[in-house]
């Protein structure tokens, strides 16, 4: 499908090395880039005439857990111009993780990003207001981490002390 | 009382507290107030509960609080299988369940790359189609509720009511349906429910009028909403408002149109839009969506063919109980699929579908077990609220609850 290669080409001419991989499963066009270009990546899909892509779907991450690069941010951006929903991928290998914000690119990046933060605490940077997104303010783990049981940590969350 | 007056007299005190400018000692009616809403407010919609900065009656600051109704249904998925999730996503938005049955049954049959019958796809459609319904009447009637005409909201539950009863028809539960199955739904529509639909949507129709009656010609209502909380188009695009909000917003955008699923490119029908962005076209708006949905729903009845309502696809789709009764094979099968579960391919996939509140998407990643390594619901509610500071800054008090309405969130979904 020619709609696929115009992305691909165009990001790749512009990015060169930094777009570390390109894959099609499933029919879903998936970029990865250097999560210290992502920022850039961002502008640049936005803001180019052909490829217009506006609105921001979607942030979140995924904890590969046993990888070296743990985590991998995950956005979904949309383009009206070209009907079009691209995912675009960032291994991040800072420790502990931490990507730049997208916030002043896309605005919709403030909630998902503070509700990724939330649940898997990968720091935003430049992010204008990176609070928990559902846990209460106090609440130390990042549930959606591997290493967080389903069940949950006993005393993480405050309970009513047991009478004496 | 009085050992305090004395000490205000002392007039060394009070002069003082003169000087201090710290201390604010006049009206307090003079200063901006703070005041808490929710998120046990019955027009929250749920658990929404919102800090306002007030001056006067003048709203000055807005700041959102989520997560009351978290449940973890994301961490809950990675640690069940694919079959297992179905009845959760019940859970999600709670008045229309039916949509979001479908809309992750069509996510993972995507990840695992197979497709149901063609008249699984048409009764898919038709369940969609009728909560979707079902989902814009709760809206519309508690929209007007939180604006004084309690009327409607009687109206539209009596038709909610006979769509819950051709649900009960097709999947024996009211609410929680989970009617569909991976690779088809679970029990075949047969011509009583589809006698039931017919006469549904030919008593809807009158009563669709006897509604704008009610509403349309009321100034009051008309007044009360008209120019209140209005998105600009920009804007909606900008913070990732999806569905009736959007296209309130003058945005031509709807997934069934934009990527059509199941069997929408067969059916004609129009994506309704409103260029103003304000409260009373999102009313209007739901209100057109209904009429087109209707539309959908009498080509649906028309054109659905005859056949089978499950896949034949033996390692993917769950048997029917007789089957496992009487045959080897599919005991085998049954035994294999519930235990280690559907194992589809390393990879991940998007699939979005067009719900009552917008777009609901399931990024699933697996890593080829039977349960998904990550599930993420991109829900609509969710993409909506992040609207509400902006909606809601420089508007007056009354009307933060006719823009929570309009807006239409359902907590079960925002919060996941």
């Amino acid at each position: 499908m020619n709609l696929k290669e115009l992305i691909t080409d165009k990001v790749k001419e512009k990015f060169g090395a930094a777009l570390e991989e390109v894959s099609d499963f499933r029919d879903d066009l998936c970029l990865t880039i250097k999560n210290n270009q992502i920022v850039q990546l961002a502008k640049f899909l936005k803001e180019d005439t052909e490829l217009e892509f506006v609105m921001l779907k979607d942030v979140t991450a995924i904890d590969w857990a046993t990888r070296k690069k743990r985590f991998t941010a995950v956005y979904h951006v949309y383009s009206f111009k070209l009907n079009y929903t691209l995912r675009i991928k960032a291994n991040i290998d800072d420790d502990p993780p931490a990507i730049e914000s997208v916030t002043p690119v896309w605005r919709s990046a403030e909630w998902y990003e503070r509700e990724t933060w939330d649940m898997y605490g990968i720091k935003f940077i430049n992010h204008p207001d990176l609070r928990r997104m559902y846990m209460p303010e106090g609440f130390e783990h990042h549930p959606l981490r591997k290493d967080f049981p389903v069940l949950g940590i006993p005393g993480s969350l405050p309970l009513p002390y047991k009478a004496e | 009382m009085d050992r305090i007056a004395q000490i205000y007299n002392e007039e060394k005190i009070y002069k003082k507290l003169l000087e201090d400018k710290n201390i604010t000692i006049d009206d307090a009616l003079e200063n901006e107030m703070v005041i808490n809403m929710g998120p046990q407010h019955p027009a929250t919609h749920g658990v929404l509960r919102l800090v306002l900065r007030l001056d006067g009656e003048t709203v000055t600051g807005i700041v959102p609080e989520l997560g009351y109704l978290h449940r973890g249904y994301e961490k809950m998925a990675e640690n069940m299988s694919y079959i297992e999730y179905i009845p959760h996503t019940d859970r999600l938005d709670y008045t229309g369940t039916m949509c979001n049955n479908v809309a992750y049954v069509l996510a993972v049959e995507k990840l695992i790359g197979i497709e149901a019958p063609k008249r699984a796809q048409y009764i898919r459609m038709i369940v969609a189609e009728l909560s979707r319904i079902a989902a814009h009447m709760v809206a519309i009637g508690t929209f007007a509720m939180d604006v004084g005409a309690v009327t409607m909201v009687m109206w539209t539950f009596r038709e909610r009511e006979k769509l819950q009863n051709i649900f009960d028809r097709l999947a024996g539960a009211r609410f929680t349906t989970s009617y569909t199955r991976i690779g088809g739904v679970a029990s075949d529509m047969d011509d009583e429910a589809i006698a039931m639909t017919r006469k549904f949507l030919e008593e809807l129709e009158p009563s669709l009028v006897e509604m704008d009656k009610l509403l349309l010609g009321n100034r009051i209502f008309i007044e009360r909403l008209e120019g209140i909380g209005i998105l600009p188009k920009e804007d909606a695009i900008a913070l990732g408002v999806t569905g009736p909000n959007l296209r309130a917003s003058g945005v031509d955008y709807d997934v069934r149109r934009a990527k059509p699923y199941l069997f929408y490119n067969e059916i004609d029908f129009k994506i309704p839009t409103y260029q103003q962005g304000d409260a009373l076209s999102r009313y209007y708006l739901r209100g057109d969506e209904v009429r087109e949905s209707v539309k959908i729903l009498f080509q649906c009845l028309d054109k659905i063919p005859q056949g089978e309502v499950n896949a034949n696809e033996p390692k993917k789709v769950l048997p029917h109980k007789t089957e496992i009764y009487s045959k080897m094979e599919e005991l085998i099968h049954d035994f294999m699929l519930i235990n280690q579960g559907i194992n589809p391919p390393v990879g991940d996939t998007y699939f979005s579908v067009e719900n009552p509140k917008g777009e609901l998407g399931f990024y699933i990643v697996s890593n080829g077990t039977g349960q998904p390594w990550k599930l993420k619901i991109h829900s609509p509610s969710f993409c909506n609220l992040q609207a509400i500071s902006q909606l809601c800054n420089g508007a007056m008090v009354s009307d933060v609850i006719a823009i929570i309405g309009s807006l239409d969130p359902v907590m079960g979904e925002a919060d996941k």
